[in-house]
């Protein structure tokens, strides 16, 4: 029997990697990619704690939590194509224009 | 044996991850990735949910990456530059991650499981998909039809976003 620390840790540290992906990274598909990691290590800490704590909740989330992580990644992919037809670029420095 | 398995799974899922953020390629970092959601599949096998790895595999392995795959293709992204790849924050952005793995970790080390154990043991969870599918038909039907428009949205919305404005 595998303890739930375990499962936790592992779900921090790529929880930590997705982060750093998000923040350091300029080309925005990696930024996407890094969502996914983070979605991903969420999804591992949610079944951990439905099966140590004998419950059917977490599972059922990680359902929906797919769901909504497909529809994130269709409408962001989306949005990525129509702005690289705009602008010729994906960086992320460089797609500054709602902060002026 | 099954703690063997979860390191070799582990290991593999935080190696690749790491390959993902730091590949300068995007195509290397999409089939990194695809391999970080293998083990992650696996890893909900340990976690006795057969039918969350499948949908782990069919949606992430699947649909996604191909999304990825296609959105690299699209955009005919080449290598990047040396030294292009991180971007002139990256100072304050580590100073962030190092104070979250210090305020989660504390927060790791520091927690207590205290909560009600629920009424599916070990043996009732042998019937693992059967109950979820009731569950998601009877308790769960509100959010399943909610997450199911939210889908309908999704494909309308990117098909809406790509098109080529005609005039």
């Amino acid at each position: 029997m595998i303890p739930l620390s375990h499962y936790l840790i592992l779900s921090f540290i790529i929880f930590t990697i997705g982060i750093a992906g998000v923040l350091l990274r300029r080309n925005i598909i990696i930024v996407l990619m890094s969502l996914e990691l983070i979605f991903n290590s969420i999804n591992i800490s949610l079944v951990a704690f439905s099966h140590f704590l004998q419950s059917m909740t977490g599972r059922l989330f990680v359902v929906f939590t797919i769901t909504v992580a497909a529809a994130e990644v269709a409408v962001g992919l989306a949005i990525l194509v129509a702005v690289y037809r705009q602008r010729k670029t994906v960086y992320v420095e460089e797609l500054n224009e709602m902060k002026h | 044996m099954e703690l063997i398995f979860f390191y070799i799974f582990a290991i593999f899922a935080v190696s690749s991850a790491i390959a993902v953020i730091s590949l300068r390629n995007p195509v290397h970092s999409a089939v990194f990735l695809m391999v970080c959601f293998l083990q992650v599949a696996a890893i909900f096998i340990l976690l006795r949910s057969p039918f969350l790895a499948a949908v782990q595999v069919f949606v992430y392995v699947g649909a996604v990456m191909v999304l990825f795959l296609f959105a690299v293709m699209v955009l005919d992204l080449g290598k990047e530059r040396f030294g292009e790849h991180l971007h002139h924050q990256s100072p304050i952005a580590i100073i962030i991650i190092i104070g979250l793995v210090f305020v989660m970790g504390l927060g790791l080390a520091k927690a207590k499981l205290d909560a009600p154990i629920g009424k599916y043991t070990e043996a009732a969870m042998a019937k693992n998909t059967e109950v979820m599918g009731e569950l998601l038909y009877t308790k769960y039907v509100f959010p399943f039809e909610v997450v199911s428009l939210l889908l309908l949205i999704a494909l309308i919305g990117a098909i809406v976003l790509v098109m080529k404005e005609r005039n």
